[in-house]
């Protein structure tokens, strides 16, 4: 093919959706750069100029109730937890479906259903099932099990509790789904082999499973931890914007609080950016270390 | 009465341990099989539960909407919650906002995605490692980092509450992740069948949409539905562009039924099913293919 001819189809390919991702993402991308380093706010709209990196500067030193370390705690907290789970309910229930037994095909459909339902409605619904009063969350509580109901929406620690409950049961499957598939590319030999020489179950899940799952479910993990850290729904929902008093917010709550319900344009252009990069920073060394895994096979 | 109660329940648990006992001398894979599934049926529930849930609130009858009963279906299960949503809401008018603006979307995500992610995956062009880094990289980016730029924008365009603003708006999240999947998929098709269509006569574009488009059909049709289904479920941007009622989408129009202090419980679990149901099914076909997808592009990546 002459390069001229091909220069022109690859330039009629790409265009059209380069012309719109610079509309829709990358303008947007510099114009949020640009803002991060302005005063713009409610009163500053129209009239708005570069202040430098105030807005950074106020990220990190503002006392705002609660402040930005606490925050990010909270996020590291909320996000550990919640891929903790994940991965370790996800690979458990893959190990389970992955034998031969009855109505498997039927146990994984259902399994996967947290993940099929629009998130909105799994955190309106979940919010219903932690009312104090008519939540089937207390009344399990209170008449089969006989324990005191809990306030889940009004102490800070139960709502935020609340909040990883309804995330943990929501992002299981994705995992297990992964892990599934995994566990059926583990060819059968690897196994009878182990049972020849007599290896127990622990053995064979350390010595074969893992290793083998690995390869897939960290790009997976790593997809999960940006997934979840930046997970702005569930929190948004379930606590109703970060009630009581803005003790469950995340980041990415917190920075979506300061732009839409307190109008600190500046300041969550700002926050949004550091967000940015943390998650890059952190992704980017994750991948170092998968490829240095998977190096090793 | 409890304490009768209470030694019941301690006679049917001693019952169930010596029975576990008896299984685990006699036969240890029965006892393992019989434990899997104890266990499966256990996760099961807590599952389908929220669903269930659903389904209960929006069969309640009026007088009993908040109830601390467990049962599922309710004393005197009633469709009048159903009956209402159509005729007293504007139930409709959301379902049509809604597939609108998710339609208008995944179209122009399909057919942008169709032809760069070919590109992407067939050529070598300068700008082409940098493109696809920065599309993954759109992938980290928090909520906000997208959508206050375009928020701002929106508002000096005067788009707000209207349906290009949503779409633009929606767009910037389902186009890179279009273009990565179909690029993904690309990948897979060997090159070898565009090089012997070349031999049969073809140019590169007849080659592309007579060999690869069709045989790319898989994949065009999750792409499709994926953004389809991002949109159709989307609440926390719409909150924020789509101020006019006229205009809700129908994430919008059931957190509404979600008020403060009076939530009309029995309409929101009629709606909340009547949504769910579509594309719970759709995304249980889908959730092979989207897997593998997911986790081709981020190997091969």
């Amino acid at each position: 093919m002459n390069r001229f001819y091909k220069n022109i189809f690859i330039f009629t390919f790409v265009a059209p959706a380069f012309i719109v991702l610079i509309g829709v993402v990358f303008y947007p991308f510099i114009y949020n750069v640009v803002i991060s380093f302005s005063n713009m706010n409610l009163r500053h709209i129209q009239d708005w100029q570069l202040v430098g990196p105030i807005q950074y500067v106020k990220v990190f030193t503002e006392p705002t109730e609660p402040n930005f370390y606490v925050i990010f705690l909270k996020t590291i907290i909320w996000t550990f937890v919640n891929v903790f789970f994940h991965v370790v309910l996800g690979v458990f229930l893959a190990l389970l479906l992955n034998q031969k037994i009855k109505g498997k095909g039927i146990y994984r459909t259902l399994l996967i259903l947290p993940w099929a339902i629009p998130q909105y409605i799994v955190a309106l619904t979940w919010r219903g099932m932690f009312n104090y009063e008519y939540g089937s969350i207390n009344i399990v509580l209170t008449k089969y099990l006989h324990l005191p109901a809990v306030e889940w929406l009004k102490n800070p620690t139960e709502a935020f509790l609340a909040c990883i409950l309804t995330n943990i049961w929501l992002g299981f499957p994705f995992m297990m789904v992964v892990a599934l598939g995994a566990l059926q590319s583990i060819p059968h030999e690897l196994y009878e082999a182990a049972d020849i020489d007599g290896a127990s179950w622990y053995h064979k899940l350390k010595n074969i499973t893992i290793p083998l799952i690995k390869p897939v479910m960290i790009p997976a993990i790593t997809l999960g931890i940006v997934w979840t850290f930046n997970s702005l729904n569930i929190v948004w929902l379930v606590s109703n914007g970060g009630e009581p008093s803005d003790t469950t917010h995340i980041l990415v709550s917190f920075v979506y609080k300061a732009a839409f319900n307190l109008y600190r344009y500046g300041y969550a252009a700002a926050l949004s950016i550091i967000i940015f990069f943390i998650l890059l920073i952190f992704s980017l060394s994750f991948m170092k270390k998968t490829k240095a895994t998977e190096a090793a096979y | 009465m409890t304490s009768s109660k209470n030694k019941r329940m301690i006679r049917i648990l001693t019952h169930i341990v010596l029975v576990i006992f008896t299984l685990i001398s006699k036969n240890k894979r029965l006892f393992i099989r019989v434990l899997t599934h104890l266990v499966l049926v256990i996760f099961t529930l807590i599952a389908i539960y929220p669903v269930l849930q659903v389904v209960t609130i929006s069969l309640r009858p009026s007088d009993k909407l908040l109830s601390t009963s467990l049962e599922i279906i309710p004393q005197n299960a009633t469709l009048k919650s159903y009956v209402s949503l159509f005729i007293d809401q504007p139930f409709l008018l959301w379902v049509r906002n809604s597939a609108l603006i998710s339609l208008t979307v995944t179209l122009t995500g399909v057919v942008l995605a169709s032809m760069s992610g070919y590109a992407f995956s067939r050529f070598n062009f300068i700008g082409k490692k940098i493109g696809l880094l920065s599309l993954l990289v759109t992938q980290m980016f928090p909520a906000t980092m997208l959508l206050l730029p375009l928020y701002l924008m929106l508002i000096y365009l005067g788009l707000i509450n209207s349906y290009l603003g949503i779409i633009i708006t929606y767009s910037a999240t389902a186009l890179p992740f279009c273009i990565w999947t179909m690029k993904g998929y690309y990948d897979t098709i060997p090159i070898s069948l565009e090089e012997a269509a070349r031999i049969d006569g073809c140019n590169q574009f007849q080659a592309f949409y007579k060999v690869i488009l069709p045989l790319a059909s898989p994949a065009l049709v999750i792409t499709g539905l994926f953004s389809f289904m991002s949109a159709w479920s989307e609440y926390i941007v719409a909150a924020q562009i789509l101020q006019d009622t006229q205009l809700w989408t129908l994430p919008l129009g059931l957190k509404s039924f979600e008020a403060n202090m009076s939530t009309e419980w029995g309409l929101y679990g009629a709606a909340s099913l009547i949504v769910m149901v579509p594309v719970v099914l759709l995304f249980m076909i889908l959730s092979k293919w989207l897997v593998s997808g997911l986790t081709l592009g981020s190997v091969k990546g």
